[in-house]
């Protein structure tokens, strides 16, 4: 359904004398991926990793620097393909703050009628619509289609923007954080509800989350990121149960067990991500990860290649027989003991 | 006179009484006036803390988790809060407290360390230079004797090249350095009890494990009372010896932190747990969940304020207020159907 090929977004970090261009913040650095039909694609990483950035530039939110769109086999905002216009018809974006984004001024009704008539649907058309997207999101029309934002509570809110990214009858949501700053109680009716959304309208997802428990539950295929770049992908059930990245092997083990017998004692992880502004190189996870040899400071490990949807992907030497790593080619388990992760060093 | 040493005969037979509690929280209640409505956030929150003992307060936003903590350190605005019922901390009683007696309790007796490590830091001095203040402040030693302290605490706190650090301002350091920066300054006079509000919420999962495993060796090698507000039962999991869960102001449970995440008593904390995702979780149900919202502080249901969300709830719940019982000895429920309750989850899918 949409296919991402070598997506680049450098922010430029401006200084010194003239104000001139003094470095750049990698926000996201060559990230290929395709999205299928009917998918919930779910994407991990900490704070920092270029999940948000990512998110903006597939709704064309801010300019990338490099790489293409394909939505639906037409390029996006190229000559001859999909204009900018008909890319958010197709595709719109529910955002983690759910008040700041919508307009205060506005019944909520309003809000959601907002886009359709911008595309030229008929007032009381619009109208309309949004009141059956209320009903479908779960909150009565009657009773809540004349409130404004600051009537609603964070849970109403954000199914009003649910409806509102709803209202053009788009085929896809990107979904960054949607449910991340709700309660546990109102973040699960809310889950329950994108569930439903996704079947009755076809729809199909990019769930971004920094909650591994969450993207388990809702997506079918994972992508985890790291300062950037794209370090594993898959299906969510082999990569949740066979990580074959130490990041996201680190990643999946700071979890936090909900039994009070089972506690950790021992971090996986030592020290915060690097700074994005001057990545490592080689591989940028090689500073805290207890394998890395002199092989992962040379050459960037490259990520396989993509077959079908149960492919299972990983930027590590070690996953590359041919790449001169003294693990690589062996057992994923026997790489990677999870209490060998100890041991980092600290950037 | 022969009665008298019988008592201190039988005195002898029974094991040392407890400790007296560290913490006395007696009927709390904060209102915030304003012109416009009165929001009741804490409405009697009542619970006693051993020293040493980790209390972990959970609860949804709005619960009065935070509020309950400021009261205790007495951080509420003076004239838009409005406090009951008593406090007593160590020594202090908290509420009658003057503002120079304050200051001495704040860091030595009781300190805090925020969800936010970048706001409650101050941006234009070092790390170093803040951490020696609070030291200064309070021991009475000189400035250079307090970097010396501060050096040190960097290094309890596991502070990766502390010199360095020492001489940071904090918009130079990670979320995570920054925490711990915040920590080393909230243990720089060795308090009693230290106030936890949501400490790693806001840093990431590889991080945020480090900093639970940091602070509970800490407690452990302070022997300090830690009271620690979050909303994630999986930070309880990791830290908590009991637990105290809130709701709409008020503690509906308290327990060891075993029984309540694992044998719930309160339609609520099942509710809570049930709602949660837990990793295996079969992707082909729906989540249970509680229906509705949390109630509006500006105007509390009558009775239990759960029960308008609650599947087990009848008239005699909206009556009255349910009182705390004891179902067994330690062991607090605020529900008036806490022996009817079936199982929301089975038992195998809790762990």
């Amino acid at each position: 359904m949409l296919t991402v090929n070598g997506l680049k977004k450098h922010f430029p970090i401006r200084g010194g004398l003239f104000n001139r261009r003094t470095g750049s913040v990698r926000a996201v650095d060559d990230v290929s991926f395709v999205v299928l039909k009917g998918e919930t694609l779910g994407i991990v990483g900490e704070s920092g990793c270029g999940k948000s950035t990512l998110a903006r530039l597939l709704m064309h939110l801010i300019p990338k620097d490099a790489g293409e769109l394909v939505f639906d086999g037409e390029g996006v905002d190229e000559a001859r393909g999909l204009t900018l216009r008909e890319l958010r018809r197709n595709m719109q974006m529910v955002f983690q703050d759910s008040y700041s984004s919508l307009n205060p001024r506005l019944p909520v009704e309003d809000s959601i009628a907002y886009g359709p008539k911008v595309h030229g649907m008929p007032r009381a058309e619009a109208k309309k619509v949004a009141r059956d997207l209320l009903e479908k999101v779960g909150l009565k029309p009657e009773l809540f289609g004349s409130r404004y934002p600051h009537e609603l509570s964070g849970g109403q809110k954000q199914r009003v923007n649910v409806a509102r990214a709803l209202a053009l009858n788009p085929r896809m949501l990107i979904l960054d954080e949607a449910v991340s700053a709700l309660d546990k109680s109102i973040e699960a009716q809310v889950l329950n509800q994108l569930r439903y959304l996704k079947r009755h309208f076809n729809l199909t997802y990019v769930f971004i989350s920094h909650d591994l428990n969450v993207v388990q539950y809702i997506s079918d295929r994972v992508l985890v990121m790291y300062l950037g770049q794209v370090v594993e992908i898959g299906p969510v059930d082999s990569i949740y149960a066979r990580a074959k990245h130490p990041y996201t092997k680190a990643l999946f083990s700071s979890r936090l067990s909900m039994d009070p017998d089972d506690r950790v004692d021992e971090a996986p992880l030592t020290g915060d991500p690097p700074n994005p502004i001057n990545p490592p190189s080689g591989c940028r996870f090689r500073t805290r990860c207890p394998l890395a040899e002199d092989v992962c400071a040379a050459k960037m490990p490259a990520i396989g290649t993509w077959i079908d949807r149960s492919s299972h992907l990983a930027a590590c030497h070690m996953e590359d027989a041919s790449s001169g790593h003294s693990r690589a080619g062996r057992a994923p388990d026997a790489a990677m003991p999870s209490h060998a992760i100890a041991a980092a060093v600290n950037p | 006179m022969t009665l008298q040493l019988t008592t201190s005969g039988a005195d002898l037979q029974v094991p040392p009484a407890p400790p007296r509690p560290l913490v006395e929280v007696k009927d709390l209640t904060v209102k915030f006036v304003s012109r416009e409505a009165t929001v009741q956030a804490v409405n009697g929150v009542s619970f006693e803390m051993a020293p040493g003992e980790v209390l972990c307060i959970i609860g949804e936003s709005g619960s009065g988790k935070s509020v309950t903590m400021r009261a205790l350190m007495r951080l509420l605005p003076k004239r838009r809060a409005v406090l009951g019922g008593s406090m007593r901390v160590a020594d202090y009683d908290i509420r009658s407290l003057s503002e120079r007696q304050l200051t001495e309790v704040r860091g030595s007796t009781i300190s805090m360390i925020f969800q936010e490590p970048m706001t409650a830091l101050d941006p234009v001095y070092t790390v170093g230079d803040q951490i020696a203040e609070t030291v200064v402040r309070h021991e009475g030693c000189s400035h250079n004797a307090g970097v010396a302290r501060a050096l040190e605490l960097l290094q309890v706190v596991k502070v990766p090249s502390p010199e360095r650090r020492l001489k940071a301002y904090p918009h130079e350091l990670s979320g995570g350095l920054r925490q711990r920066a915040m920590i080393a300054i909230a243990l720089s006079c060795r308090p009693s009890l230290l106030l936890a509000d949501e400490p790693t919420t806001a840093l990431d999962a590889t991080v945020q494990i480090q900093v639970l495993i940091l602070l509970r060796k800490l407690q452990k090698e302070f022997g300090m009372g830690v009271i620690f507000v979050t909303h994630d039962l999986g930070v309880a999991a990791q830290i908590a010896d009991k637990v105290a869960v809130m709701y709409a102001g008020r503690i509906v449970e308290y327990g060891n932190v075993r029984d309540v995440l694992t044998r719930p008593r309160h339609p609520y904390t099942l509710g809570m747990l049930a709602s949660t995702i837990h990793g295996g979780q079969s992707r082909d149900t729906e989540i249970e969940t509680i229906p509705g919202n949390p109630p509006d502080m500006r105007r509390l249901p009558p009775g239990c304020s759960f029960a308008p969300r609650c599947r087990y709830a009848d008239q005699a719940c909206t009556a009255a207020v349910p009182p705390a019982t004891a179902i067994v000895p330690g062991r607090l429920t605020c529900c008036i159907k806490a022996g009817h309750l079936t199982r929301a989850v089975p038992q195998s899918e809790i762990a």
